[in-house]
Order: structure tokens, then sequence, then C-alpha cells
């Protein structure tokens, strides 16, 4: 494809003041809310001493230089729209390069009461509702990946769905970064706002050219009572690439987040989950399946805060770790005072393919009410001898016995998409992930 | 069709098999019977190539090749098939899938065309249809959640699919149902064929109304003790396993 004609980039200094600079065309509200970030990260990046970043350095990564696109058109690879296209009806919204691509998404016909669109436009028309929510679970002073991305952050889209509105086709929001000859810097903001009785389901994908770059996205999902939202998210990016996320959920009574993440890419990614249940007889379910080799670092961290009771957690991650790949969940299960009948469960599974390979579970449950049913586990271990030896009885070869397993093992995080065509993306994008790997990364 | 010499195996520095002599020809279907321990699982698993499963001396051949020189794949491939005592649960595989891994890894080794999706469905359909499986059983995963019984008819619908030369059947016939009893053994009579051959282990002479064995061995402490008819099975169910020992009172 044609070189993309961009206008000059500005590179984002590590070293931040607490001055406001700010943007043309930008409201007053965002520049000193980034401002505001800004002040918290003078005091510079999380430091391995910071007991959640214990085992996420950042600091090789914050001597790297990155650029951010002040604009210019946003074009992509077609092997990429290929590869992120789903065999299903969606409202596709494509951001390149950090930047919203009309021209490439899809958004169909949506019933009254949803509205779909960009950060911008929904600034100019919305201002008001947008002030409100940006930054009203993504708390930039307690979380530093909240604070870049409010620091840096450009664009983005928002959806909201009104009181017992609901979405037929899910929603497909597609990242989607090119080669470049500098290392670029994205930092989209996702507000979702599910109105009470409302449904909704979420698909991310995050692909991407080989190369260098720095993926920052946060999402705030606000679920209201009665309301649903399934969250179904791809991380696949190049080896290079930094990927930094965070996804902030509150839910009122009777409400339901389902999330599935599956994280293959990135050289050094962390995804964390912030959720808030507010509600009565809210129900959270949190899948993650991460599939590394190499030298890749897939944090995965979790903060789930019971502030009331009655209301459930369902939590299981499960890690594929090959070469010399470093895994780590921390899964933080907060029961405050008073939230009595909560009912949480985490699970956390690793399978050891080398080695040199290394996990780390950090499962926390602070219980302070009394009358609650809590439980975790975690474990970690290497291909069961006894299965291997069943399907190579059957004339499998040991090579394709082990991709089966190892598939197998993911497949139970993908199987909890309710999707059979999305299930299908995301079990293709696995089974490409593993041979990209080298060979069921044995 | 196999030849077993001598045969010594260790399982954990312990000799189960201690000197097995066993000859199988074509076309034939041999039974061994014997009391709990007296090796006959690690028979078959050195018959499949389990890890662990330490031959010390003596010999297997099959059709005149070393078999212990082979991998669990390359023997399988080459006509052997192990119907597990306690099939094994793999979970996030579903049932089809490996099954058509399996099947068309096979056929790729002995040179026939691999199947089709459509083909397949269609092969599996039948078989599955034979031994009264349902199509949502072979959705789950691998064995997982299924009852025993489930177990041992996935064991005989796996054997059907892969058209093996020698079959190993270990105590297929242990946690049936009279009725599942009878759709299995139908199912291994199936198989019989004059270019094929089956090693038959059971506890029981139940499975044995079913399917006709040609020679009956009784195996203890690692080694064949007795051979005979089908009429040594019968002796064996009125007098136990010590009336049946040799020098044990007529
Ligand atoms: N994996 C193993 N590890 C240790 N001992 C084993 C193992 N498998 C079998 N054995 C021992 O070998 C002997 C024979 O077992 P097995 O072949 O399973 O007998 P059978 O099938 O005739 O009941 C028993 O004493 C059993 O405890
Ligand atoms: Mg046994």
């Amino acid at each position: 494809m044609a070189a993309l004609a961009r206008k000059p980039a500005t590179t984002i200094p590590f070293g931040y003041g607490a001055e406001a600079v700010a943007r043309p065309n930008e409201p007053a509200w965002l520049t000193s809310k980034r401002a505001a970030a800004r002040a918290v990260l003078a005091a510079g990046l999380p430091s391995p001493r910071v007991e959640s970043w214990k085992y996420t350095n950042l600091q090789a990564f914050a001597t790297q230089a990155f650029a951010m696109l002040s604009d210019g058109p946003a074009d992509a690879p077609l092997a990429l729209l290929k590869q992120t296209t789903i065999d299903r009806p969606s409202h596709r919204v494509v951001f390149v390069d950090g930047r919203f691509a009309p021209a490439l998404s899809n958004v169909g016909a949506v019933p009254s009461g949803v509205t779909i669109r960009s950060l911008d436009d929904a600034i100019s028309s919305d201002e008001f509702v947008v002030a409100r929510r940006f930054g009203a679970l993504a708390d930039a002073s307690s979380n530093a990946i909240a604070a870049l991305n409010a620091a840096h952050g450009s664009g983005g889209v928002v959806i909201a769905l009104a009181r017992g509105a609901s979405l037929t086709e899910p929603v497909h929001l597609v990242f989607i970064a090119t080669a470049s000859d500098r290392a670029m810097a994205f930092h989209p903001r996702v507000l979702i706002e599910a109105g009470e009785g409302s449904a909704l389901t979420l698909i991310e994908s995050h692909v991407s050219e080989a190369g260098a770059y720095w993926s920052n996205p946060v999402a705030e999902i606000a679920v209201a009572r009665d309301a649903t939202v399934r969250h179904w998210t791809l991380q696949d990016q190049a080896r290079d690439a930094t990927h930094l996320a965070l996804n902030a959920v509150s839910l009122a009574q009777g409400a339901r987040y389902e999330s599935v993440l599956l994280a293959i890419g990135a050289g050094l990614a962390r995804h964390e989950f912030d959720v808030a249940i507010e509600g009565e007889h809210a129900e959270v379910s949190l899948d993650g399946g991460y599939l590394i080799g190499g030298t890749q670092h897939s944090d995965h961290t979790t903060r789930i805060v019971h502030k009331v009771g009655h209301a459930s957690t369902r939590e299981v991650y499960k890690g594929v770790l090959d070469g010399r790949a470093r895994g780590v969940f921390q899964g933080t299960i907060v029961v405050e005072p008073g939230a009595d009948k909560t009912d949480a469960h985490q699970l956390s599974r690793t399978l050891m393919l080398s080695v040199g390979a290394e996990a780390d579970a950090k499962p926390e449950l602070m219980i302070y009410a009394d009358d609650v049913k809590c439980s975790h586990g975690a474990s970690s271990g290497a291909l069961d001898p006894a299965q291997l030896f069943y399907l190579r009885s059957r004339g499998i070869g040991e090579a394709a016995a082990r991709a089966l397993l190892v598939e197998g093992f993911i497949a139970e995080t993908i199987e909890r998409i309710a999707d059979e065509k999305v299930r299908a993306y995301f079990t293709r994008a696995a089974g490409d992930g593993l041979r990209a790997h080298g060979g069921a990364l044995s | 069709m196999l030849e077993i010499r001598n045969l010594h195996a260790k399982v954990d520095g312990r000799e189960i098999l201690q000197g097995l002599d066993l000859v199988i020809n074509a076309g034939e279907m041999h039974a061994i019977m014997g009391p709990n321990g007296s090796g006959k699982s690690t028979l078959s698993y050195v018959l499949a190539g389990r890890d662990g499963y330490e031959v010390t001396a003596g010999s297997v051949l099959f059709e005149g090749h070393d078999l212990l020189a082979l991998k669990p794949e390359e023997r399988a491939r080459a006509g052997i098939f192990l119907a597990f005592q306690y099939p094994v649960e793999v979970p996030g595989v579903p049932s089809a899938t490996f099954l058509k891994t399996a099947v068309n890894a096979v056929r790729k080794a002995r040179g026939e065309k691999e199947y089709d999706a459509f083909e397949f469905l269609k092969l599996m359909k039948a078989k599955r249809d034979a031994l009264g499986m349902s199509e949502d059983m072979l959705k789950r995963p691998l064995n997982v959640g299924f009852s025993g019984g489930e177990k041992k008819r996935n064991e005989v619908l796996q054997m059907a699919l892969l058209e093996p030369r020698f079959m190993v059947l270990d105590e297929t016939d242990s946690g049936l149902d009279v009725d599942a009893l009878r759709v299995v053994a139908a199912g291994i009579n199936a198989l019989r064929r004059a270019d094929r051959a089956m090693l038959v282990i059971t506890h029981y002479q139940r499975l044995l109304d079913h399917v006709r064995p040609d020679v009956v061995h009784i195996l203890s402490k690692g080694r064949i003790v007795r051979s005979g008819g089908p009429e040594l099975a019968l002796e064996l169910e009125a007098k136990g396993f010590a009336g049946v020992m040799p020098g044990a009172a007529a």
C-alpha cells in the first residue's frame, strides 16, 4: 500500500510537569484532566518497589522514545483488515495508529436510544456527558495506566445505550497499528454507558504489523441496573510492542459484566481490570487466556471490589508459557464490610512448556465480611504425560499432540465466548499464535 | 502377526512382566485373564509404547518387525490399537476434533487420502450410530464428564475409525451394564477379520459369552501360566484363579 503522508509527530517525554498543555480545540475540562494526570506522573512511572508493579518493570520501557501522530490520513494494510474480519454482522469501528478511521469503519443502523460515536464527535455534541464520564471509573490519581492514557490521550469511542436499548449485533472495536519508522504511541479511550436493562456485546481487537509501538487503551464501562455487557478482547500485537491496558468497570444492581480476554502478543503487556460492584445481585465473570513465548511478558492484574453483598464473581485465568516468557497473574478480590452473601471464586492456571519460562501468581482475597463464599486456587504444571500418551497412541505425532493439548487448554477460555462466529475468530487467532511461536511453542 | 518372546518389563524399578511368551496369528482372538496386579495392563502399555514401562529383556515382533523400537504414534500407524482400561480425559479437546486428527494422521502415514470435514462426519456418524453414541457426546471434550460406559464405547469407536490390524482391549467390558456390553461386544465382533487379530483382557467370563476367543491364557505374576480353549474361561469362572493354576487339584 502507499506510504502514508503523516503530519509531524510529537515525541512523548517521560518527564512530566504539572503544567497544562492545552491542545487546539480541546475543551478546558479535558486539558485540566490531562494536567492532573501529568501531575500524578511527575513522580515517575511505578517502580517494582510499588507492590502492584512488583513483577512488571516499566523502567526499560520508559527509556524508549515514542511519537504521537498529530494528524493525517488513516489507512491500514488489507491483511490486517481481513485478519480482523469476523464472519458475522457487527458494528465495526476501526482505529489506525490510534486515530479513528471513518472510511474503514462500518457502523450499521442502530435502534433508537443507542449511539456509537468517536470521542471527538461525542465531545462536540454531548460535551457535558462526556466530561462527566471521562475518568469517572478509570482513576488517574491511583492508576498509572489510566494516568498515562489521560495525559497523552486523544481519540476514542463513546457508546451509550439508553434504558432498555439493546444492540443485537456486537460492536467490534478494531485497533490497528501499522509499520512505521518511528515508534508510535496510541492512547484510545473507550467510554461505555449501558443504561438500565440494556445489552451490549463489545469485541476488541488489537492487531498490528511488525514493529515497536506503545498501545495504551483505557475503557470505562458503566453497567447500569439489570444491564448486560459482554466484552471479548483479542490482544494480538507485534512482539516489539508495549501494551498497557485498563478496563475500569462498575456494576449496579443486577448488572452483568462478562469478559473474555485472549492475550497472545506484545513484548511487554499488562492487562488490568478494575471492577467495582456497587449493586446487589450483580455478576462478574472474567476469563483470561495468555499464550506467550520467547521473551514475552504478559501481566494480568485484576481488582474486583464487592462493595455490597449478594453479588458474585467468577474469575479464571489460564496461561501457556514457553521459551523464557513470563506470565503474571495478580488477582485481588475485596469484600467490603457488610457485603454479606458474596460469592467469589478465582482460579489461575499456567501450563509451562519450557524450563526457562516463569509464572508468578498472586491471588489476594481481602475479606471484611463474615457470611461469604470465597475461594481461590493457583496451579502451574507441564503437559500431562498421560494425556500426551493417549493422543500419541492414536497415531497423532508428538508435536501435533502437544499442540492439541495446548489449544485445548486455551480453548476452555475461548469457549466462554457465547457467539460461535466470534469464538471461531478467537480460536483462529490462538491457532495462528501457536504456530507463530514455532510449532506448539515447544 | 504378533510374537512376544520372553518379555521382561519394569515399572518404577519393579519387574512386573517376568518372561512372557505369546504368539497370536492373524484372524485369531486371544483372551488374557488374570488376577488384579498380575500385569495385564502393564503388558498392554508395553505393547502401546508408554513411557516408564521399561523392557529389560525379550522381544516383540509385529508382522516380523521390532515393535519395541517404534514410538507410540508409529505403532498406532502400523496398526496397533490399545483400548485403555482407563481412557484419559482431555479437557478442551473436542472428541470429534481428536478423532479426525487421529484418523487422518493414521491414514496419511498409510498413504491413504485424508478425509475432509464432510467425509469424516459421514463416516463418524455411521460408526457412532452403530455404537449408540449421540452426536452431542462427540462435541464434548474428549472423555470429560463421560460415564464409565461412555468412555468404553468411545474406545471402541476410535478402534472402529482407525481400522487397526492388532487390537488390545484392556478390560473394555468393566463398568458396562448388560445392554452396553452387548453393544460394545457387537462393535468388537464387527472388527474381526481374517487379516486382523485381537487380544482381549478381561476379568470375567461375561464378555466371553459375546465375543468368542480362540485361545484363553491365564496370566499370573507377569507370565502366562496356562493356556487353553474357550473352556478354560468357564473353568476359571467355576473354580477361581487359584483353581486353574497349574498344579492345582483338578
Ligand atoms: N505406573 C505404575 N507405577 C507403579 N506401579 C505400577 C504402575 N503400573 C502398574 N504398577 C504395578 O504393577 C503391577 C501390575 O499392574 P497392572 O499391570 O496394572 O495389573 P493388572 O492390569 O493385571 O491389574 C501392580 O502391582 C501395580 O501396582
Ligand atoms: Mg489392569
